[in-house]
């Protein structure tokens, strides 16, 4: 752990203000990017910052400052302010006393890495891209190939005037391949070998997402897909791979069931929901088949922690058992306010931003179905990989999302690839469709680098697992042309 | 609330550039950039304080160059200078050592002709603790929900040949919306330099009356074309969209641009729509991260044909153009007005879709620049130029050349300036002026 940020940690508790509750929770945040781009290395990314978040509690008033300056003075100084919002919320704040946690927790907590970062020297990881980059270029039809290869090292101390000390250092490995295939007014892009679906870990993690040898197939597909079929219209089967399930739970499940949307924090920026209170134990939200966890208990997966920036420990829990809404998203400081019980999920996103409820990692669990057997059920349907689009009502009920590639499914057999696929529906009633889920064959760990909300606005990894699902009468279509 | 203490920061800059400079070795050069604020946010719910704190935050871009090669780094600065120029000695040695692993970069180019300039935008310091409780006391009994952000912003830039660039603003952005019931809300937005109360308690008599209107029951409409009126805010969200990708050169040579048939086609929208980015306005800084100076504007569309790009200046040696901007995504946009006058649209509307707010576009097919997306917060529903009723959350899906060409009635005379809420890692420094939109149909779907 990062002597420097433990001992700023120990020298503050000589400094700390005399107030009912306080919490600082420190950060060192290293991130590193090697990239090339049409075989042309890009400039190489050195990201290092140290930050303090202090929170007070005064009466029934609280307030936070976030400082650059961890000198004991800037510290200081950050207390001072957090301590003048504190007494202006007392009288004018939401919240009262009893709603903030009082965390005394000391833990320790490390995202297991198998072959580190470091290891590699830069040279090999420049290779590595270059020749990804070779593979990519397959064609003159392709017109734009990247490779990218991204570390992040957070090294998190979190201290509390109750006697919390947790200890938690993650570590995150963000690979990606990309191709950009065009002829005359038609562009297709694919993407992968870990795009979008960063991990925690070390470079061991890199082979799991077949990175890179995605770059050879995606290019393929992408000038496949120049020439392919619009998707068809219609109402029909789709079937979507881990890797479109990814957004259909982030949007359609995570936010609404976020309990900071329900209780209205949110309303002016990120939305509503349709979720309301008391849904929560009675509600069906899917067929019999939807199984949805919080689970922090895969190790690689990007939201797995010990405890949350609330102070509070991470531990598996139902939030959809058998299709019926069990508990909300919500964290400590909600679960209070709502008077129900929640999860762990109270995180920043980086250290100058205060805990939100969050979706940290949220899975569906895996059913009995097996690719091939969900693919023989479907006499007319699509299948469609790959996240491309996403638009969702602020209630998180009406939505529409596009793929990368799709493929008609016709008597049972996948057929050729269709360009532009999109599907629409609506979260109430699209979940009860669910018709099959996948075995643990299918199930793939994914998340989202770059889920937004909160005000002040915080962009934050979370993590979504799924296998491939199979539901009916959705209503499917192409593009314009 | 924040320290406000206009020169010091700009004076600490400098003083951590020669302190870097001078450690430089043989013909090596530098380039930094600053990024920093002291900002308070103030984030509230059901009219009350949901959380407030302030941030105090600056960072600083190394760029070390020998030749065609190389390193780069950002660190965040503490403000203590012994702290910082230690951690930035060892960040130069470490960057030193990177860039002999390094290829040379053929895209490398940074200016090399000195261009130093300096604004100022430090207006009387606005106590944030005192405009929250005028927030709270202009609401009154209504629902207020939003972030009320103030403080000031800076940016800088100097290199090792001598160019010094500065630019500060201090400024606010209230960004709030009232809720009637559920979904049921009227939007709020009030930015700039000058903070007054009686303008605040203004908006807010203006929301209590469109949220009378809003309490009349709701009307759900068919999917279909419907003739509507939308608002700069709604405006605002398209111009968004198009802009993932639409102006940059880069998006352009690689086919990527959503507006790919106007360049491939050469389809073009209605004359009416001329749309360049301002750097002018001087709300965002002039220079960029390699010391160029940006021109006062770039037209990116005129008279409905497509015309210029934004170019980085990576792309401008990748591509043999001139630099023109930092990045390659627009920050200070004007679309042109038309002569359609705003006090009397609902009457021009006549009878459709009054949109105020959209929300959460995305392309469906980015090739035809068709986009999806949703209404948000106050629409009406208008009859013989009469507000009838408010309407349920709709889904559109059309294209750019529908919304802004075949179909496209006028524009207002009117323009709104927009100052962008946006918080992510930092306060948005963006800005858009726009005038009101009004169509012959727009595609509703769900």
């Amino acid at each position: 752990m990062n002597d420097y940020v433990n001992s700023v940690a120990r020298q503050f508790k000589d400094i700390a203000p005399a107030v009912d509750f306080w919490t600082l929770r420190l950060t060192s945040e290293t991130h590193e990017a090697v990239s090339v781009r049409q075989g042309v290395m890009q400039p190489v990314y050195n990201h290092h910052a140290f930050g303090a978040m202090l929170t007070v509690v005064i009466g029934d008033g609280c307030g936070y400052a976030a400082t650059s300056d961890l000198s004991l003075s800037g510290l200081k100084r950050a207390a001072e302010l957090a301590c003048d919002w504190a007494r202006q919320s007392a009288t004018s704040g939401l919240l009262k006393a009893h709603d903030y946690p009082r965390p005394d927790a000391r833990a320790c907590y490390e995202t297991p890495v198998k072959q580190p970062w470091h290891d590699m020297p830069l040279d090999e990881k420049i290779t590595l891209l270059q020749d990804a980059n070779t593979a990519l270029k397959i064609s003159d039809s392709i017109v734009d190939w990247s490779a990218y290869l991204g570390y992040g090292c957070d090294e998190i101390v979190f201290v509390s005037s109750a006697g919390a000390h947790i200890e938690q250092r993650f570590q995150y490995i963000q690979p990606s391949l990309s191709a950009v295939a065009n002829k005359g007014s038609v562009t297709q892009f694919r993407s992968g070998g870990g795009y979008n679906a960063s991990r925690q870990g070390g470079l061991e993690q890199l082979a799991l997402l077949d990175f890179p040898d995605a770059a050879a197939g995606l290019a393929e597909e992408a000038v496949a897909l120049l020439t392919a079929d619009e998707c068809p219209q219609g109402n029909m089967d789709l079937v979507l791979a881990p890797s479109q399930m990814v957004l259909q739970i982030h949007e359609s499940i995570g936010h609404p069931l976020e309990l900071d949307r329900i209780l209205g924090d949110e309303r002016n920026y990120a939305g509503t929901s349709f979720v309301t209170e008391d849904m929560f134990g009675s509600y069906r939200y899917g067929s019999e088949l939807l199984n949805v966890t919080y689970d922090p208990g895969h190790s690689e997966q990007l939201a797995s922690y010990g405890y949350d920036d609330e102070g509070t420990p991470a531990q598996r829990e139902y939030i959809i058992r058998n299709g019926i809404l069990q508990r909300p998203l919500g964290g400590a400081t909600s679960q209070v306010r709502a008077d129900m019980p929640g999860v762990a999920n109270a995180r920043q996103a980086v250290w100058n931003r205060p805990p939100i409820d969050r979706m940290a990692n949220l899975n569906v669990e895996p059913g009995d179905s097996t690719q091939a057997d969900i693919i023989a059920s479907i006499e007319h349907g699509v299948y469609m990989e790959t996240n491309r689009s996403w638009s969702i009502d602020d209630s998180r009920n009406k939505f529409q999302f596009g793929c990368e590639l799709g493929r008609v499914i016709e008597n049972g057999e996948l057929k050729g690839l269709v360009r532009n696929p999109n599907y629409r529906g609506i979260s109430a009633t699209f979940w009860r469709n669910l018709a099959a889920v996948g075995n643990a064959d299918s199930f793939t760990v994914a998340g989202v680098n770059n889920c937004g909300k909160g005000e002040p606005n915080q962009s934050i990894y979370v993590g979504h697992a799924s296998p491939v699902c199979h539901f009916h009468d959705v209503d499917v279509f192409g593009g314009a042309q | 609330m924040s320290d406000r203490v206009p020169n010091a920061m700009q004076d600490y800059f400098y003083s951590l550039s020669d302190a870097l400079f001078s450690k430089l070795q043989g013909d090596e050069q530098l380039l930094l950039g600053f990024s920093g604020e002291d900002s308070d946010f103030v984030r509230m719910n059901h009219n009350r304080i949901r959380q407030a704190g302030s941030v105090a935050q600056r960072s600083l871009s190394l760029d070390l160059i020998r030749g065609k090669r190389h390193a780069q780094a950002s660190i965040e600065l503490s403000g203590e200078q012994a702290l910082d120029m230690a951690q930035l000695d060892n960040t130069l040695n470490r960057l030193r050592e990177q860039r002999e692993l390094l290829p040379e970069d053929p895209y490398l180019v940074f200016a090399d002709e000195i261009n130093s300039t300096e604004y100022h935008h430090d207006n009387a310091a606005i106590v944030s603790h005192d405009a929250v409780q005028q927030v709270i006391d202009a609401a009154g009994d209504m629902d207020l929900v939003g972030l009320f952000a103030n403080g000031i912003q800076y940016t800088g830039f100097a290199n090792s040949m001598g160019q010094r660039n500065w630019h500060s603003s201090a400024n606010f952005n209230l960004d709030w919306s009232c809720y009637l019931s559920k979904d049921k809300a009227v939007k709020g937005s009030y930015a700039g330099f000058d903070w007054q109360p009686a303008k605040l308690a203004e908006k807010m008599d203006s929301i209590r009356h469109q949220l009378s209107i809003l309490s009349r029951p709701s009307i759900t409409l068919e999917p279909g074309n419907y003739r509507a009126y939308l608002s700069p805010s709604a405006v605002n969200e398209i111009i968004n969209m198009m802009s993932w990708g639409g102006f940059g050169l880069k998006s352009h040579r690689t086919k990527s641009t959503p507006l790919l048939q106007m360049v491939e086609q050469d389809r073009t929208l209605d004359a009416s729509i001329s749309l360049r980015e301002h750097h002018g306005r001087g709300l965002v800084p002039i220079f960029t991260g390699s010391g160029f100076i940006k021109p006062d504007h770039v037209q990116l569309i005129r008279d409905g044909r497509y015309q210029d790009c934004l170019i980085s200046s990576r792309s401008a040696m990748e591509y043999g153009e001139v630099t023109n901007v930092d990045y390659e995504y627009p920050g200070s946009l004007e679309l042109a007005a038309g002569e359609l006058n705003s006090a009397d649209i609902v009457k021009q509307l006549d009878t459709g879709l009054y949109i105020n707010n959209l929300w959460y576009l995305n392309f469906s097919d980015r090739n035809a620049c068709q986009m999806t997306g949703m209404t948000r917060f106050a629409c009406f529903w208008v009859e013989r130029g009469e507000i009838q009723a408010p309407v349920d959350v709709m889904r559109f899906d059309d294209s750019i050349y529908n919304l802004f060409g075949t179909n496209l009635l006028g524009l207002t005379k009117e323009r709104e300036m927009i100052l962008d809420p946006g918080t992510y890692g930092q306060r948005s420094d963006h800005s858009i002026e726009l005038p009101g939109l009004l169509v012959s149909a727009l595609r509703l779907t769900l």
